[in-house]
């Protein structure tokens, strides 16, 4: 697998040992990116056409910034992160990150998938030091892991296997396991799926105070309105049109406001209600 | 045959979540401890054979050409060692199955890593190593005698053939079944080639690699076997023809028990090393 390192590796010097880091942020660009599986079973030899999951995703992230994607399921909000992340290519347009674009596993980018996919034979320290930049030393490595587990409140859980833990402990791993890598772009699958309501609260404050310390640029699939308008700058709105194959992008919200944002205020009421009614837009013409 | 079931049994209570596996656990902590109950059922069988056939050459109910009693298979080795022929029988064989099993397991692991993480090699090799397995084991002693002569070359080339197999299969076909999603995880975070076969797919493979060294580790003496009877003038195989030719009933039978033995063996080691990696890479 080639891995396509982008000749950036310079301006994002940052030694491991600063903790709270000075990292990089960069620009993210989608430009007209669609992607059609093809289908796997033919029809009596003959191909049936490929099935377009998402099509004409037009987007331009600034460096720093946080974008909610909302979407039903299905819609492709992984398929557009896995994108993003170079492990997937888009079979139309293309996504540029810093003006580069992306192409193989890019190394600026860290992913936390929607499942926690830690290694089982890895204790969770293990697992979030996968995480780190290669060219970590040994003791900064240790350091810095026992510092982000602390962060995700698993410190008493650094020696435990993944199967010992829950799947919300597991998920906190997993995020834990990105931030490790420091990125200039982070992508987030639904973070904070499989957590219940308090420690999801906790979490989204958590990645707040990494995102002040350390601003990135974030992408953020979730399904929870109320967690989009909590986070985002801006919130994405994926959907398909009516007679249409393929989602789309079917609004794009500024969300107002100073994070951490007051969760009862009227205009963020008025805000959710678009959503959520932007959510069953499947059914409705809008 | 318990042994085949224990790495079941591990996997299942690894499996388990670890509240229910203490449950478990504590409720096998029986009166008396499991570890003695396998050796003394273990043990049990044979010694009932061992006592019956006592009883039978006691009885005479064969001649003493047919069915030695076991005393007399006991002074048959206490013979040979005394003459230090059956060290040495003892050692050459199971250096020629140490030797062949490394050899034939390495080649093994190596193409089984190269097919199971490429499908294009899979193609390649996949149906010449196909054919290959199914020529019978036997037809390949003519041709290495011919080609390596009687020497050491022509078993441990035998031998090889034999212990590759087992690794072959059982390596690529787990590679092909690691879960794609911790491979895709992992070259997120930038793993590719050698890094990423150590640090994901090898760890996801060890169990079943294990247990592919175990099958091989059986096969390699019975090649071994087949190589020394038909062409050798030492090691335990050459004992068996010897003796069939001299009509040593005795020897036969003390061949063939320390045969049981080396392998019950060497297959106990590796059943250890087994347990201990379904412990630690599961
Ligand atoms: N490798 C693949 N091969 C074929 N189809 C795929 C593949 N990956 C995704 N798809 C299809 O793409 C569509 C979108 O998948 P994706 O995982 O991106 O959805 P999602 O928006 O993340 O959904 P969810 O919110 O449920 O996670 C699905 O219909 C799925 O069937
Ligand atoms: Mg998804």
């Amino acid at each position: 697998m080639p891995l396509a390192i982008v000749p950036d590796d310079s301006s994002r010097s940052r030694p491991p040992t600063q903790a709270p880091l000075t990292n990089t942020k960069y620009e993210v660009e989608f430009v007209a990116v669609g992607r059609a599986f093809a289908s796997e079973r033919r029809r009596h030899g003959a191909p049936v056409s490929g099935h377009l999951v998402v099509r004409d995703i037009s987007l331009s992230i600034a460096p720093g910034e946080v974008v909610a994607i909302l979407g039903a399921s299905g819609c492709g909000k992984s398929t557009l992160l896995r994108i993003a992340a170079g492990l997937d290519s888009p079979s139309a347009g293309v996504v540029r990150i810093d003006g580069s674009p992306v192409a193989g596993v890019d190394a600026r980018c860290a992913v936390a998938f929607q499942e926690p996919r830690l290694l089982p034979w890895r204790t969770l320290a293990g697992n979030v030091g996968l995480g780190l930049p290669r060219e970590s030393r040994r003791q900064d490595a240790a350091l810095r892991v026992a510092e982000l587990l602390d962060l995700v409140e698993l410190t008493a859980f650094a020696n435990h296997r993944p199967r010992e833990v829950s799947g919300g402990m597991a998920q906190r791993t997993s995020l834990a396991r990105a931030l490790a890598r420091n990125p200039g772009v982070l992508l987030l699958d639904e973070p904070f799926g499989s957590l219940d309501a308090l420690t999801r609260l906790k979490m989204q404050d958590l990645l707040l105070d990494v995102h002040a310390a350390a601003p990135t640029t974030v992408l953020l699939v979730t399904h929870d309105v109320d967690e989009a308008l909590q986070l985002a700058d801006r919130v994405v709105l994926l959907g398909t049109e009516p007679g249409r194959e393929g989602a789309t992008i079917r609004e794009v919200l500024g969300v107002p406001g100073q994070r951490p944002r007051d969760r009862g205020s009227a205009e963020l009421a008025e805000l959710r209600a678009t959503l959520l009614a932007g959510l069953g837009i499947d059914r409705h013409t809008h | 045959m318990t042994d085949r079931t224990a790495p079941a049994r591990a996997r299942v209570l690894a499996a388990m979540p670890l509240t229910r596996r203490r449950a478990v656990e504590t409720r096998r902590r029986p009166l008396i401890p499991r570890r003695l109950v396998r050796i003394v059922g273990g043990a049990a069988l044979p010694f009932a054979i061992l006592a019956a056939w006592q009883l039978t050459t006691s009885l005479r109910l064969f001649t003493i050409a047919q069915l030695p009693s076991p005393w007399m298979v006991l002074g048959a080795g206490v013979e040979l060692i005394q003459r230090g022929l059956l060290g040495q029988y003892v050692a050459i064989s199971s250096q020629r199955v140490l030797v062949g099993f490394a050899v034939g397991a390495s080649l093994g692991l190596a193409l089984g890593a190269t097919t199971g993480l490429a499908r294009a090699w899979d193609v390649f090799f996949g149906s010449t190593l196909g054919a290959i397995r199914a020529v019978p084991s036997l037809a390949w002693v003519p041709l290495l005698i011919l080609w390596l002569k009687i020497g050491e070359e022509s078993k441990i080339t035998l031998i090889a053939i034999g212990a590759f197999f087992p690794v072959y299969t059982t390596v690529s076909a787990a590679l092909r079944h690691v879960d794609r999603q911790l491979v895709e995880a992992g070259r997120a975070f930038g793993l590719h080639g050698a890094r990423l076969f150590t640090t994901v797919q090898l760890p996801a493979v060890l169990p079943s690699v294990i247990s592919g060294l175990r099958l091989a580790l059986a096969q390699s003496w019975l090649f071994l076997v087949a190589a020394e009877l038909i062409a050798s003038s030492t090691g335990l195989g050459f004992l068996l023809v010897d003796s069939q030719n001299n009509g040593r009933v005795d020897r036969i039978l003390l061949a063939i028990i320390l045969l049981a033995v080396l392998g019950k063996t060497t297959d106990a080691l590796l059943g250890v090393f087994e347990k201990w990696a379904i412990r630690r890479w599961t």
